[in-house]
């Protein structure tokens, strides 16, 4: 699966901003999730090829980091916050709830492919709204099991976010002329 | 001492998110002030004013930005909104509420120190602030306080927001620089400091979002202004990420020197579910447990380290009488143990048979020479990593051992967790 136009010229343009290329890996992966759902080996070899830098590079700065997919996931992207502050707040009575509602295991997608959860020990950041989760990267916090069917009924049948995974990438201008620092 | 709300006071205002919302609550009038400055009287402000990093380390920032050797360009300022810390979310508040301040503090610090490109890494978790300062940066280039000729001032800046993807490390600031690279988060050896020889080789400056959201204010009202506030060491505000067991979890900023217990008590209005106060914890994941006993204790980074414990990246994690403090450290090692570059030993395997040791005692499995056990680890690992991920590990569950060792112990004599009725599913 090659990427599409749009992708390459964010890429492009992205690059374009920093005093390095290789800065412009991330924003690159995230570009590359935000069109294909996840990062595939393939498109890593794409993205070496536009920023003009070795796949391995590429791969290697992709492994590092969690939030990059290497496979398709459901619709939707849950997770939920099991670190202590979050604990304190019940999390691990949300956590069984929410899986035994799902139906399915910590990591894995619901059978009508909707959504993806799993349970996660990196503060999400919202300690003071605990029991908390991230939906595709959205906060849903003090969390009680009436809130948590509601979220799942609407994910159920909502399309994919827009911006759910990654972000779209501002191919914002930059100012005209020649940079003093450069 | 107590409320006061410098950062956050327009925070109720509506639409603050907006540029002409916030000019109208005086917004952008620090940086039109600092552009008629010359860049070294606002570091000597900064200096006189004894602002210290809020990142955590507390570090004075008009030092960090003198350390900058003369007539080295290009420099470049980055602003740390790689907000990680578990008990942390101030950064996050400050972006969604008013990203504009955050800009206009990251303008300031980038004239002062003779910048002209700035970066701001948001982790990648922050999307919808993200979102808040993509449309910030815009507004702001849009009115001219972005661009070639600034304002018609002659200073060019650009801002670009650069977007992590989960790595907890990469809050260090010299795992942010590597990571703004393109490469593995990895940390880098110190010195060279950043400030000599940071992002790209170049000397660089890593401020902290709530540092940069002070300059406004701090440029308006002058030093003296924000000297007043605080203690002699500790000057200005600082805003409290308060969670666990309160009645009235949330951010809070308070004068420095505030004592804790006006925090929880008022603020937090108290322990919830009428409990007692069984521990409390400073500073975030890393940092050390305290007791009721220090209730008293001023929220301020040298108060706080004087009992024990540190100031951090200012959470406060509230623990009641039911807490199972095994468990909580528990899930702080694990989260150091998920979290660790791998770079060093004795933070990559340290972390991991902590864990192990830690998974003992919740499923009963434990001996009781395995406290000791785990205080061995913990001292291989502090003083001994790379960066400060491994040392601090280990702070939190070593203050639980010195505090709440018999609870180990009772871990091990009841077979499992004598605070929990009914075996739950433990952590993956």
């Amino acid at each position: 699966m090659s990427l599409a136009k749009p992708t390459a010229e964010e890429i492009k343009a992205r690059a374009a901003r920093y005093p390095s290329k290789q800065s412009a890996i991330i924003p690159a992966l995230w570009a590359v999730q935000h069109e294909q759902g996840y990062v595939t080996k393939e498109a890593m070899g794409e993205i070496a090829q536009i920023l003009g830098l070795p796949p391995s590079l590429i791969e290697a700065t992709a492994s590092f980091y969690s939030m990059f997919l290497t496979q398709p996931e459901g619709r939707h992207d849950v997770v939920i916050c099991v670190n202590a502050p979050c604990m304190l707040r019940g999390a691990d009575e949300m956590t069984a709830y929410l899986g035994q509602q799902l139906g399915v295991r910590d990591g894995q997608t619901t059978k009508d492919g909707a959504i993806t959860w799993h349970s996660t020990i990196e503060c999400l950041g919202a300690c003071g709204g605990a029991p908390m989760m991230q939906v595709d990267h959205h906060f849903e916090e003090n969390l009680t099991p009436e809130r948590i069917d509601a979220i799942i009924e609407r994910l159920r049948t909502e399309p994919a976010a827009h911006g759910a995974k990654p972000e779209k990438i501002a191919a914002v201008p930059r100012p005209k002329g020649k940079r003093t620092q450069n | 001492m107590g409320l006061k709300p410098v950062l956050t006071k327009d925070f109720h205002t509506e639409n603050l998110e907006q540029l002409a919302v916030y000019e109208r609550t005086g917004g952008y009038t620090g940086f039109k002030k600092a552009l008629e400055m010359q860049p070294d009287e606002l570091v000597e402000l900064v200096k006189k004013s004894g602002l210290r990093g809020r990142g955590g380390a507390g570090f004075p920032t008009g030092n960090k930005w003198s350390f900058l050797p003369k007539g080295v360009y290009p420099r470049y300022l980055v602003c740390n909104a790689d907000e990680s810390e578990p008990g942390c979310f101030k950064d996050r508040y400050l972006i969604e509420k008013s990203p504009h301040q955050v800009l206009e503090g990251i303008l300031i610090a980038s004239y002062a120190i003779g910048c002209n490109l700035a970066f701001i890494y948001i982790r990648g978790e922050y999307l919808p602030q993200h979102d808040a300062l993509e449309a910030a940066i815009e507004e702001a280039r849009q009115a001219g306080y972005l661009g070639k000729n600034v304002l018609g001032k002659g200073y060019e800046i650009d801002v670009i927001l650069h977007r992590g993807a989960g790595a907890y490390i990469c809050g260090e600031e010299t795992a942010l620089l590597t990571s703004l690279e393109g490469y593995r988060g990895e940390p880098r050896l110190k010195p060279p400091f950043p400030a000599i020889k940071g992002l790209y080789g170049k000397p660089t400056v890593v401020n902290n979002v709530e540092t940069v959201a002070n300059l406004p204010h701090l440029v308006i009202n002058g030093a003296d202004w924000f000297g007043a506030m605080g203690t002699p060491t500790g000057k200005g505000t600082r805003v409290w990420c308060m969670s666990g067991h309160v009645n009235r979890p949330g951010n809070y900023e308070l004068e420095n020197g505030t004592p804790i217990r006006e925090l929880i008590e008022e603020h937090g209005g108290g322990v919830w579910k009428n409990r007692k106060l069984k521990a409390f914890q400073p500073g975030g994941a890393s940092m050390m447990v305290l007791l009721p006993e220090h209730l008293d204790v001023g929220l301020d980074f040298d108060a706080i380290q004087k009992a024990g414990s540190l100031a951090g990246a200012g959470a406060m994690v509230v623990m009641d009488e039911t807490t199972c403090m095994v468990d909580a450290a528990r899930r702080y090692v694990k989260f150091f143990h998920h979290e660790s570059c791998g770079k060093c030993t004795p933070c990559r395997e340290g972390t991991f048979w902590m864990s192990n040791l830690f998974d003992r005692f919740e499923a009963g499995e434990a001996k009781a020479t395995d406290v000791d056990l785990l205080l061995d680890i913990g001292y291989s690992i502090d003083g001994r990593s790379f960066c400060p991920l491994g040392d601090a590990s280990t702070w939190f569950p070593r203050s639980v051992i010195k505090y709440f060792r018999d609870e180990f112990l009772e871990h091990v004599s009841e077979k499992g967790c004598p605070f929990k009725k009914t075996a739950q599913e433990a952590v993956a």
